[in-house]
């Protein structure tokens, strides 16, 4: 039993990573229609950027003697900012890679997404060269034993700040008149811009959304793996992206499950099996999920066509 | 002819006059002349190319019409421009000049004789000269080699996602089926191999059975795509694109987790049986097949159903299985492109059919243009020229080519040549006459 509690613990850590970049991808797809490829990218540019704020930080305090924060405040306010920045970045690539492509087929904008996802991995290996940077530890683990179940600070506060987060993002989505606009933009993408509402707007809004929460679950994921590097965020990110899907597209609750679905098997198979069968179970378990549920677990029967 | 000029001359600037002037004396040069000018130009280089380079003060003879040298040395710039106006630019232009009626005459009866007979001998004639071209060394057979593959690859992605109008991420993956398809036929059946021990054929029976092993490849990628087919054709949108991104990680994991073909080490010792003029062959074969394909009932049917599937199947088009054929068209050719490759570089591991072949593909794929024969030969071309060509830049070369590909999709968003028909008889048509 603690073995099986031990592995939910682990599961909730990996599903919270999936989740909180399956929203991103979930809430662009459902206003704007598109997969946003560059998405698992921006997760590594978030974790670089919290990174950087971190050691600036970290500097600033040394050098001026200022009386030093306790570390998790520090985090707090690495997340915020690196959130912030991180924003800026995915508004930039939605301006450049998305916007000029709006009326054009989507799987063009697939390809220039893919494009800026390398160019921000090759732009990073060329600006920072090859060395691994490692993410300064800003908490001390300390670790709790509960009935056999090992917890660590660090796992808590993970699990802790991402359901903070979609909390946060749903209450946002669903109380704001920002993001009554965005409910109703995926509702229906040609007639409500007509209504007027700024489509420009909103679209720069929902890649600012789901850029931040991708940045928010790269300090994270550098909080448990303190190792950086450029391509850190292909595989996660495309997992990530498979998880929308089973959430059903442009459903965040969806997403949001999903994210942490995935997590469940792909821990649970590593335990049961050897963990190299990981992939190959995890992705037939999708196959078979997709085969079953077509529109994922919570979205809707979409007719929408490429346009071609 | 009349159309195009006219189109050029409302353009304004001078260089579209400039291009036009350039233009005006090989106005009715046929495709003939221009092999003819090619061929003395590789003859020439063949003979002569060594000491012009060395006159000029290079090297050796630039591989890549001078770009690596460029790149590498700028310096030697003028020179490689130079070497490639002496070697290529003047003989191509003054032989296809001088042979211009001549070649119109010989264009025009061959047609006449046979078109067939025709499309063979400019297809001689072109495999001559990139023959010739690629003996210079071993580096320009292996690029020449690898991007006819590419041209197969892209050819086929486009049947299902610029004919279908779907978007299918499962390439690779059918890829990484005829490429272990293909290599365990010829290990276990003509090779002394340490996984699959003595050959059950003789060795010399395996070259004549080469293609067999790759069509065994491309059946077993067709077989995979069955996979996907079944469940995924059953509704639209997005669907295929998911299911097929999961399929890739299945098989790529699948590959990595069975033994006795290396897992994730890999398979290598594959003989060297993909020389050029096979993998010319195949992708000759293939280009004809699929142009055929495309332009067939059931080709037209597949535009019906991507333009609207509702419509398609009120004219009677059975949408669900003409779809399942043209994916199974698709997943054969990714196959023998697979193995292919697989016997090109004589040696495949599972970490090369993953997401960065996949970006690859579509790249060239809607680089090119969709729904166009024509648009996949150069999007796989120009794509694998331009990454051999930016080489000596290293890491800014995948800045360079994203920022490439951004722009064309920026301004045109099907890609360089989209839509078109491919006709090879008004290609090789003798200008002095109209186009069918």
């Amino acid at each position: 039993m603690a073995f099986f509690l031990q592995n939910v613990v682990n599961a909730l850590q990996a599903g919270s990573f999936y989740a909180l970049i399956a929203l991103g991808y979930s809430m662009v797809y459902g206003v704007l229609l598109l997969f946003n490829f560059a998405h698992g990218d921006i997760f590594m540019v978030g974790a670089y950027v919290g990174f950087f704020v971190t050691t600036g930080a970290l500097l600033l305090v040394s050098t001026l003697g200022l009386v030093a924060l306790p570390g998790w405040v520090v985090l707090v306010l690495v997340i915020l900012v690196a959130m912030l920045i991180t924003a800026f970045v995915g508004v930039a690539v939605e301006r450049i890679g998305y916007r000029p492509l709006r009326q054009a087929p989507r799987a063009s904008a697939a390809i220039t997404g893919l494009m800026i996802g390398i160019i921000l991995e090759t732009g990073n290996l060329a600006l920072l060269g090859a060395t691994r940077l490692s993410f300064p530890e800003l908490i001390q683990t300390t670790t709790y034993t509960v009935g056999g179940v090992t917890l660590t600070n660090k796992r808590i506060m993970i699990v802790g700040v991402a359901l903070l987060l979609m909390f946060a993002l749903h209450q946002f989505v669903q109380r704001t008149k920002w993001g009554m606009a965005m409910r109703a933009m995926a509702y229906d993408f040609g007639v409500v811009p007509l209504m007027g509402v700024p489509l420009n707007s909103i679209a720069a809004l929902t890649f600012a959304l789901g850029s931040g929460l991708a940045a928010a679950a790269g300090i994270l994921f550098s909080v448990a793996y303190p190792v950086l590097n450029p391509y850190m965020g292909i595989t996660v990110g495309w997992k990530a992206f498979v998880a929308a899907i089973i959430g059903g597209r442009g459903s965040i609750l969806g997403a949001a499950l999903a994210g942490f679905l995935l997590g469940f098997i792909e821990i649970f198979v590593a335990v049961i099996f050897a963990s190299t069968y990981r992939d190959l179970i995890a992705f037939s378990i999708i196959l078979l999920i997709l085969i079953f549920r077509p529109h994922g677990f919570f979205g809707e029967a979409h007719t929408s066509r490429l346009r071609l | 002819m009349t159309a195009i000029s006219s189109k050029l001359s409302t353009g304004k600037n001078d260089l579209s006059l400039l291009f036009k002037k350039l233009w005006a004396p090989f106005s009715l040069t046929p495709m003939l002349s221009w092999l003819c000018g090619a061929l003395i130009a590789v003859l020439l280089e063949q003979t002569v190319g060594l000491y012009v380079a060395w006159t000029l003060g290079l090297p050796k003879i630039p591989v890549l019409f001078g770009v690596l040298i460029m790149l590498e040395t700028p310096i030697l710039f003028p020179s490689a421009v130079l070497y490639v106006l002496i070697i290529y630019i003047l003989p191509v232009a003054l032989i296809a000049w001088l042979t211009t009626s001549l070649a119109n005459n010989l264009a025009g009866r061959l047609l006449d004789l046979q078109s067939w007979l025709a499309v063979l001998v400019h297809l001689a004639l072109f495999y001559a000269v990139l023959h010739l071209w690629a003996e210079i060394n071993d580096y320009r057979v292996l690029v020449v080699r690898l991007t006819l593959i590419s041209i197969i690859l892209t050819l086929s992605l486009n049947v299902v996602n610029g004919y279908m109008g779907e978007f299918s991420c499962s390439h690779p993956g059918f890829m990484a089926l005829g490429a272990y398809g293909a290599s365990v036929f010829t290990l276990a059946l003509f090779t002394d191999d340490r996984t699959f021990g003595a050959p059950l054929l003789p060795a010399q029976l395996g070259v004549l059975m080469f293609p067999l092993s790759l069509i065994f490849g491309g059946v077993l990628a067709a077989l995979g795509a069955l996979i996907i087919a079944i469940p995924s054709f059953r509704t639209r949108g997005d669907y295929l694109a998911i299911i097929s991104l999961a399929f890739m990680f299945i098989v790529k994991s699948l590959i990595e987790n069975l033994d006795f073909v290396g897992g994730p080490r890999g398979l290598g010792g594959q003989p060297d049986w993909a020389n050029l003029p096979t993998v010319f062959a195949w992708t000759a074969i293939c280009i004809w097949i699929t142009n055929n394909f495309v332009r067939s009932t059931l080709g037209k049917a597949l535009n019906a159903v991507r333009d609207d599937e509702t419509a398609a199947d009120a004219m009677t088009v059975n949408t669900r299985q003409t779809k399942m054929v043209a994916f199974l068209f698709a997943a054969f050719w990714a196959g023998v492109a697979g193995g292919l490759f697989a016997h090109v570089l004589r040696y495949v591991n599972p970490g090369s059919f993953g997401l960065q072949k996949l970006a690859e593909i579509l790249a060239m794929l809607y680089f090119g243009g969709l729904n166009s024969v024509v648009g996949s030969i150069v999007g796989a071309v120009s794509f694998n020229l331009v990454s051999e060509a930016l080489r000596p830049l290293e890491i800014m070369k995948w800045i360079i080519i994203p920022v490439i590909f951004i722009l064309v999709m920026i301004f045109r968003p099907t890609g360089l040549i989209a839509f078109t028909e491919f006709n090879v008889v008004n290609w090789i048509r003798p200008k002095n006459r109209i186009a069918e």
